[in-house]
């Protein structure tokens, strides 16, 4: 764990994703401690009020309320949902996985046909169908997410786990009289979570950005109600006027988006030295020259290699 | 050539068959009476009564999903209450408009991907190399929708260069200049993430072809660089890339349908939307099941290309 | 990448004059194909360094030459053959195309007379049916036509020198036979002259006028192949030669030579090959040992094995 640490801080891209997803964490937890107005009392007399006004750091938005509760509030919603939808799909799609790659044959084939199915589709429009049949809201954004993320680990898993299944300690398991439940928990499952948690935190990022991007829409989280994207749906009908309720949440999304992203790109460096990225060299056009001392001199031959030094 | 597309054309249909079962299970999901539902506040008892016996939903599941499958092959989606026209009608109208945008979009993403990961490669490490992959972290991390409002306030509002919404201007526009004045933002804004995707891929495509023996031969041979590295090694990063770029037009379609709502799009996306919201489930019904039969197409021609491009492949 | 220097080559001096064809023999490892890379500065950079010599073509140094002085001598003046004809043959295009590239980088003529010259070239190094191959990918080829393919490739503009780096290992023995016998052909017929790189002594003594002996980046012999076959004087040589099986000899103990080479990140002073060599007398780990000439034999040994 602690050469995991320092793998993962070693790369800087990664630190600076931490800290700043760690500053957001501990803002966010703190929230309810902090003295700062009901992020949801309205206050018609001072509506869409400056960043930095007496009172309201941030402002306030189109009905009057203090916008840096709001986005503390939102903040700590979206990560929330983002969290759970990451973890629910990872829960459902890596069962789905680890059962077709330990079963194989028929069950698996059945299995990775319907999530090849789910996955001919683009992303947003099995969300917007799920959203649609179970109707707007911020549970049904987060299941409609969810959802459309299972198959990605069912995929993933299952590729992982058709290796493992094949492998001598399953072998010996199953001769020891193992149940397949035991197994699957006891011998399957250890050896697949590290590529269960690099999925996640490689995914957990978009899925945050979707949830949001679903209340964008007005079909996530309802009035009064206000996560990272709903703030930024309501801010955008005050665009032009207003443009501080829209920029500071979509701000928000975007360091929370940022830092995810660099600490699970981290996570996967430092977990899965194969992956690395950049860290291959390339051949240049021509043979870097160093050279010193001197030149010998020229020879009577058609190719003459002198003294050669590499 | 000829018989691997008619071959992944017949591959196709059970990802079809497929798509309508999933839609059709989603929208049974629906709790309560399917009718009343579907219609929301269209739900007279007239129109109930309607829909009921339109649906068939007296009968079973099973049979149920037959008939709504014959409807659909034989052109009928049904009929859009909250705009009473037909689905269909209305989604070609809407998906010409969104195939505008998501196609410009697409050509964009592919084209600056693929060039700033290709010279992100060439340089690796130098400035250019450095600078672009500042941009694309800066670029996959941004909400497209968050990244259109913004261009809204600095090219429109501020610097006025730019129209702010729409396809077309209300009065007096109509032609492809207008088209493309309020094509611009947009397409840009959509790009923007799969750009960074793309990009990202491209490098570490090219960095891996580039260490290859075959790009040693072409230099070897006195081949200028320009050509090693945007013939020869582009070339077979090319075939890692392809089935990326499929996947991206997936992303792309997707975030269309931030964009339209954003920009005031009048495209597939925000029909979509409108109609959630308005609990017109006949015309989302239709409208997923439209713009996913599209993208089967789509990647069955990625696919082609791919084969095209690839010799090994068999076909 | 750390900041250690791991020296492939130390030194190296070779030449050839036209229609010569020299041998460079030694194990894996042992910088040879370094060494060939270098001349027309292809050895992978980073991490490869060229930190002193020169290389003459026509007594023209091409060490620290401008890019584009070097890529107008690279396959026109200098054509290299590599060793694995599937890796080092664009997978994606036509093997008709590849040719006609080569001829095309150095010479503008149109598409069709390029055409035609490729097809005279595989024709040259007996690919049968050229007309036909010339549209084939080179997954469609066996190896062996893969590599005439390679070598017709090295022959496009007519070049001085090819080098060869180990173009026969990666086939079978009946295949290798016959492009040795095309590459003497060639010499012979167009005054090549020919840098050959192996580490098996039959193809030397078939092919080569001269050989070279490398060991951990320095030339530890140099001499006509005949004379050093007959009468190695380096330790390392010696031993070389009789891990070589020989048809006829009956049931002769195959010599393997105890331990391995040195990496050449932590080379001994002094000769790098006294770990290993039974003759070994304390002075071998002191100092640097220098290449004794002696008419047109050379070695680098306090020890030289006594003619016999």
């Amino acid at each position: 764990m602690r050469v995991f640490a320092a793998l993962l801080f070693r790369n800087r891209l990664a630190a600076f994703g931490a800290v700043v997803l760690g500053l957001i964490l501990i803002l966010v937890l703190l929230t309810p401690l902090l003295p700062l107005p009901d992020p949801d009392q309205t206050s018609t007399g001072d509506r869409f009020l400056r960043p930095l006004s007496p009172g309201h750091l941030l402002g306030t938005d189109h009905l009057g309320r203090d916008l840096l509760a709001r986005l503390l509030h939102g903040t700590r919603l979206s990560l929330a949902v983002g969290a759970a939808a990451a973890l629910i799909a990872a829960t459902i799609g890596s069962s789905i996985g680890i059962v077709a790659g330990y079963f194989g044959g028929r069950i698996d084939n059945v299995i990775m046909r319907f999530v090849d199915m789910l996955m001919a589709f683009p992303y947003i429009l099995l969300a917007l169908a799920i959203v649609a049949a179970l109707g707007p809201g911020l549970m049904n954004a987060l299941i409609a997410v969810a959802a459309v993320n299972v198959p990605f680990f069912a995929r993933n898993i299952r590729g992982i786990a058709v290796g493992l299944a094949g492998r001598e300690f399953i072998d010996a398991a199953r001769l020891s009289g193992m149940g397949h439940g035991r197994i699957i928990l006891t011998e399957l499952l250890p050896n697949v979570l590290p590529v269960i948690v690099i999925a996640m935190s490689t995914t957990v990022g978009w899925m945050i950005l979707e949830t949001a991007g679903l209340s964008f829409l007005g079909l996530g989280s309802q009035p009064p109600q206000a996560d990272l994207g709903s703030m930024l749906g309501e801010g955008r009908s005050a665009l032009i006027s207003h443009p501080h309720t829209s920029v500071v949440p979509g701000v928000m999304i975007f360091l929370i988006v940022m830092s995810v992203n660099l600490l699970g790109d981290g996570v996967r460096d430092a977990l899965d030295p194969r992956l690395r990225s950049g860290a291959l060299s390339r051949p240049q056009a021509m043979t870097r020259v160093a050279r010193t001392g001197a030149v010998p001199a020229a020879t009577e031959d058609l190719l003459a290699i002198q003294e050669l030094e590499t | 050539m000829g018989g691997y597309i008619a071959k992944r054309l017949i591959s196709a249909i059970p990802v079809l068959l497929g798509i309508t079962i999933i839609v059709f299970l989603i929208m049974s999901l629906i709790p309560g009476d399917p009718a009343t539902a579907i219609l929301g506040s269209y739900a007279t008892p007239e129109n109930v009564e309607k829909l009921n016996r339109d649906l068939g939903l007296d009968k079973p599941m099973v049979q149920r999903y037959f008939i709504w499958l014959g409807n659909m092959l034989t052109g009928d989606f049904g009929r859009s209450f909250s705009l009473n026209r037909p689905v269909l009608d209305e989604i070609v109208e809407r998906f010409g408009a969104t195939l505008v945008l998501a196609g410009t979009s697409f050509v964009l993403c592919s084209l600056l991907g693929i060039l700033a990961g290709v010279v992100s490669a060439a340089r690796q490490y130098g400035a250019a190399d450095k600078l672009i992959t500042l941009v694309v972290l800066i670029g996959i991390s941004v909400p497209s929708f968050f990244l259109g409002m913004m261009m809204i306030l600095l090219f429109a509002v501020e610097l006025r260069w730019l129209p702010v919404s729409g396809m077309y201007a209300i009065y007096g526009g109509g032609d492809l200049p207008d088209l493309l004045r309020h094509l611009i933002m947009p397409a840009l804004a959509l790009a923007a993430v799969a750009t960074g995707v793309i990009a990202r891929l491209s490098r570490a495509a090219m960095l891996e072809v580039l260490r290859q023996d075959y790009i040693r031969t072409a230099r070897a041979k006195g081949v200028r660089e320009s050509r090693v590295i945007w013939g020869h090694a582009l070339r077979a990063a090319m075939v890692s890339i392809i089935p990326v770029l499929g996947i991206q037009a997936g992303f792309v379609l997707s975030g269309a349908v931030y964009i339209e709502i954003v920009f005031q799009w009048p495209g597939v996306g925000r029909m979509l939307v409108d109609a959630i919201l308005k609990r017109d489930l006949l015309l989302v019904q239709g409208g997923v099941v439209f713009v996913a039969a599209c993208y089967v197409f789509f990647n069955i021609a990625v696919d082609v290309a791919q084969a095209m491009l690839d010799p090994r492949i068999k076909t | 990448m750390g900041t250690r220097v791991y020296r492939a080559v130390g030194g190296v001096s070779l030449s050839v004059r036209p229609g010569e064809c020299l041998g460079v023999i030694g194990e894996s490892g042992s910088g040879k194909s370094v060494t060939a890379l270098s001349v027309m500065g292809l050895v992978a950079s980073p991490p490869g360094v060229i930190t002193g010599g020169a290389v003459r073509f026509e007594g023209e140094d091409l060490i620290g030459a401008p890019y584009e002085t070097l890529r107008r001598r690279r396959g026109d003046r200098v054509a290299y053959i590599f060793q694995d004809p599937l890796a080092t043959l664009h997978p994606l295009y036509r093997i008709g195309d590849q040719l006609a590239e080569a001829i095309r980088a150095h010479h503008s003529i149109s598409a069709g007379e390029a055409r035609e010259r490729a097809i005279r070239l595989l024709n040259d190094v007996r690919i049968p049916n050229a007309g036909a191959r010339i549209d084939d990918y080179p997954h469609k080829l066996s190896g062996g036509m893969r590599q005439r393919v390679s070598i017709a490739m090295a022959l496009a503009n007519e070049p001085d020198v090819i080098i060869a780096d180990e173009p026969t290992t990666a086939l079978d023995v009946t295949v290798q036979a016959q492009i040795l016998a095309l590459l003497d052909d060639l010499r012979r017929d167009r005054g090549l002259a020919i840098i050959f790189i192996t580490h098996d002594f039959g193809v030397v003594a078939q092919l080569c006028d001269r050989i070279a002996v490398m060991y951990a980046g320095r030339i530890v012999e140099e001499g006509p192949t005949a004379a050093v076959l007959e009468a190695p004087a380096h330790p390392y040589t010696r031993r070389l030669i009789d891990c070589v099986p020989e048809l006829g000899q009956g049931k002769r103990r195959l010599e393997a030579i105890p331990g391995l080479p040195p990496m050449v990140d932590a080379l001994p002073e002094g000769c790098a090959f006294a770990p290993r060599c039974t003759k070994a007398v304390p002075d071998c780990a002191r100092g640097d040992i220098a290449l004794e000439r002696t008419g047109t034999r050379a070695v680098r040994c306090l020890m030289p094995e006594e003619s016999a």
